[in-house]
């Protein structure tokens, strides 16, 4: 975010300031960053549940399933309000949840393959429908770019407003169904050996990501919806093991990529909003998978190269104390390099000048080292068991 | 028929053909939605190429493309195995950040070129006979020779490797202990599919390569446990709803790609239903008729266990078949109705008796099942 806008300063003269300027007082800029930040919550609420039950590719399907629901909704109303179509688009995603579980589960088809097939036809049925409804078998000048990537820049009130009634009911059933979602994600056979029907629960869940999805259809689009369900979810879940808290967390990162990218495009020439939210995202989840304190990338190799570090050092204290013994003089000086020998890979000398700082040993003249009063008791305790099982 | 018109169903008949071939190892090892992934990032490839070659009719593009597919595949790995997300929400975030930065690059340095996002996306199989090329002294359809090659090059792969890929499709391990290696294989077919969507997206878009890969294989895999067939079927199913597909937007005056994706989904869900033995219809009479078979037995089990006993005459009539079974009035009706025609029982004012027949399908039930 910092290099983007730096880069951009120098030919548009915007500083950080200006645009915190432009939220604030633009309302152009203002309706698009509402949207695109309510889109945010919205996905990031139910996307966390969707990452958690391994349904992260679910939301793809559904995007593209929209397709023939907005294409029916405006045949049938000849309106092209966005709540008829969303309310199309959303009847059309139900219909291809219900093929989906159907399918899934009364043939050997993989779940990938029916996700693919619900697609990627009802894509292709949708492209059909809109083509013949235009009386233009030209697929590019049917409109549906908008469709495709979504046109943030364009949303107005009206737009948002519609936008965030419907996430805020979605938003609210979660609120009211928490504890059965939270059972439907981790433990679904306790939640039925309770006796709640955990199939209904199940099918309310998957169709307030219907909702999510079809919020965010006219912001990002089709492609990068997907994009829009899973990233904050994945990110959050690397922060915390606490369902209320991953919640939040996603939301708070969904709404946050949702305001930067709004910003973000509205700088550039030609950007659109789409794309540069979803970059915002992806860099979110890749700061979260290297940094986040216990479970990430950096955390674990840190933790990795310390454990090695004390493995070797007390492979050391034992061979000083093991070769030692063969001298009736527990604290016999030795070589470094007979140590090297010995120990193998990794460096001797650091180890050494750990113990020494732990007190447990000494230099002996330069290139020597001895253990301490201390260091054979050390040692002896280390090896106190495993001599016992020699025994 | 017009000679455009005999080469876009061509066109048709070669795309869906390259297609179902790697599609097929895709459904049998569950990476469906990998086509979909690799689909839409071998457009940052192209990208990339043009950007560096300046040139978009460049053989290199395809490379870049197919260089990006594979990157995909790997890039979706690497987060896997970190173990920080599961498979399917790797795939999800990797693609479409890939895909992002392919739309703000294309939007942001190849303005006013011939790349459109929506033209990758949807295909513009209508226009394809007129891109031409010379080969052979003859001008032929770009998008057709393209397809062609690489249905030759799909056609070759499998071909040298059937014996490997089978292995390793139906069981990893064993081909993994006899000295194949996994990820040779794994990435050849991820190349397979990376060349083939690169190739079938300028005709039909790459949104639309997923239904051309995914939908034939999955309807071949419910017609047949053989995977020679499953290929063949694959194929003809493809070539079937490509040109199908194409008369049915010939007629409607709509896009071609959509109406083949169309149809082809209508042949997956005619197989669907009438597969002759996992299809929904078939395997509902099976599940019916093991209903039936199975209430028979019980019938019999439950005659002969009080056959001959002072309580014979209460246990087996046909109205107390409710309170002794817990059957419904009807259903015990029909139980007794189609036991009477398998000569299994007799009903005589009420009360049941069982033939010699019902009595030897009851002992043996009783001594094999057990």
């Amino acid at each position: 975010m910092v290099a983007g806008s730096a880069s951009l300063t120098s030919d548009k003269t915007m500083s950080l300031l200006d645009l915190l300027n432009s939220l604030l007082f633009d309302h152009t800029i203002r309706t698009v960053a509402l949207g695109t930040a309510t889109l945010g919550i919205v996905s990031g609420v139910l996307g966390s549940f969707a990452v958690l039950r391994k349904q992260s590719l679910l939301g793809d399907a559904l995007s593209h399933a929209a397709l023939p629901g907005v294409a029916i909704a405006y045949m049938l109303t000849g309106s092209k309000s966005p709540a008829v179509l969303m309310l199309g688009a959303g009847a059309a995603g139900v219909l291809a949840i219900l093929l989906l579980i159907n399918i899934t589960r009364q043939t050997r088809l993989k779940e990938d393959s029916v996700l693919g097939i619900v697609l990627s036809v009802f894509f292709g049925f949708g492209l059909l429908l809109l083509t013949f409804l235009q009386r233009n078998p030209d697929a590019r000048q049917a409109g549906l770019n908008t469709f495709l990537f979504g046109q943030a820049a364009t949303l107005l009130t009206r737009d948002v407003v519609t936008m965030a009634i419907f996430g805020g009911l979605a938003l609210l059933f979660v609120a009211v169904f928490w504890k059965e979602f939270k059972l439907l994600s981790f433990d679904r056979e306790f939640g039925a050996s309770l006796g709640l029907p955990m199939p209904r629960i199940d099918m309310l869940l998957t169709t307030l990501l219907v909702v999510a999805v079809v919020i965010g259809l006219q912001a990002v689009g089709v492609v990068l919806m997907s994009a829009m369900l899973v990233a904050p979810g994945a990110a959050a879940r690397q922060w915390t093991n606490h369902l209320g808290r991953m919640t939040l967390l996603s939301a708070l990162f969904g709404a946050l990529a949702g305001v930067a990218g709004a910003l973000l495009s509205s700088l550039g020439t030609g950007l659109s909003t789409g794309p540069v939210i979803v970059l915002c995202i992806s860099v979110i989840v890749l700061f979260s998978l290297v940094m986040a304190p216990n479970r990430g990338l950096l955390w674990n190799y840190l933790r990795q190269w310390r454990n090695r570090r004390r493995l070797r050092t007390e492979a050391v204290l034992e061979n000083i104390y093991l070769m030692s013994s063969q001298h009736d003089d527990p604290s016999h000086p030795h070589a470094i390099t007979a140590l090297e020998a010995v120990s193998g890979a990794g460096n001797v000398r650091r180890s050494l000048e750990e113990l020494q700082r732990r007190g447990l040993a000494v230099p002996y003249d330069g290139n020597k080292w001895a253990l301490t009063a201390e260091g054979v008791r050390a040692a002896q305790t280390r090896l106190q068991p495993a001599q016992k099982d020699e025994k | 028929m017009s000679s455009a018109q005999i080469e876009i169903q061509l066109i048709g008949i070669v795309v869906a053909a390259a297609c179902a071939l790697p599609g097929v190892f895709l459904v049998l090892r569950g990476m469906a939605m990998m086509s979909d992934a690799i689909s839409h990032t071998v457009l940052l490839g192209i990208v990339l190429g043009f950007l560096i070659t300046g040139d978009l009719e460049s053989p290199w593009l395809l490379f870049g493309a197919a260089a990006m597919g594979l990157l995909t595949v790997s890039l979706t790995e690497l987060l896997n195995r970190t173990r920080l997300v599961k498979q399917d929400a790797a795939i999800g975030l990797v693609f479409p950040a890939l895909f992002s930065i392919a739309v703000i690059l294309i939007s942001r340095f190849a303005r006013g070129v011939h790349l459109d996002t929506d033209a990758v996306l949807l295909g513009e199989l209508a226009f394809a006979p007129f891109d031409r090329l010379m080969l052979f002294g003859a001008l032929l359809p770009r998008s057709l020779v393209v397809m062609s090659i690489i249905l030759v090059i799909n056609l070759l792969f499998i071909l040298a490797l059937y014996k490997e890929l089978k292995l390793a499709t139906f069981d990893a391990g064993l081909a993994a202990a006899l000295g194949f290696s996994p990820a040779l294989i794994h990435y050849g077919l991820m190349g397979m599919v990376s060349i083939t969507a690169v190739g079938a997206f300028d005709a039909v878009g790459s949104i639309l390569v997923v239904a051309f890969m995914v939908a034939p294989a999955a309807a071949a895999y419910l017609l047949t446990d053989k995977l020679e067939r499953m290929l063949l079927y694959s194929v003809g199913l493809g070539a079937l709803g490509a040109v199908g597909g194409y008369w049915m937007a010939h007629l409607m005056d709509a896009n071609i790609a959509g109406s083949m994706a169309t149809v082809i989904g209508l042949l997956f869900l005619l197989c669907l239903l009438f597969a002759p033995e996992r299809g929904l219809l078939a395997t509902a009479a099976r599940r019916q008729r093991q209903r039936w078979e199975f209430a028979q037995t019980m019938l019999t089990i439950h005659l002969l266990h009080h056959e001959g006993t002072p309580e014979a005459g209460v246990e087996n009539r046909l109205d107390h078949l409710h309170d002794h079974l817990r059957w419904e009035p009807a259903f015990a009706q029909g139980v007794v109705q189609r036991a009477d025609e398998r000569g299994l029982v007799r009903l005589e004012n009420g009360s049941l008796h069982l033939t010699e027949a019902g009595r030897g399908l009851a002992t043996t039930m009783l001594t094999e099942k057990r």
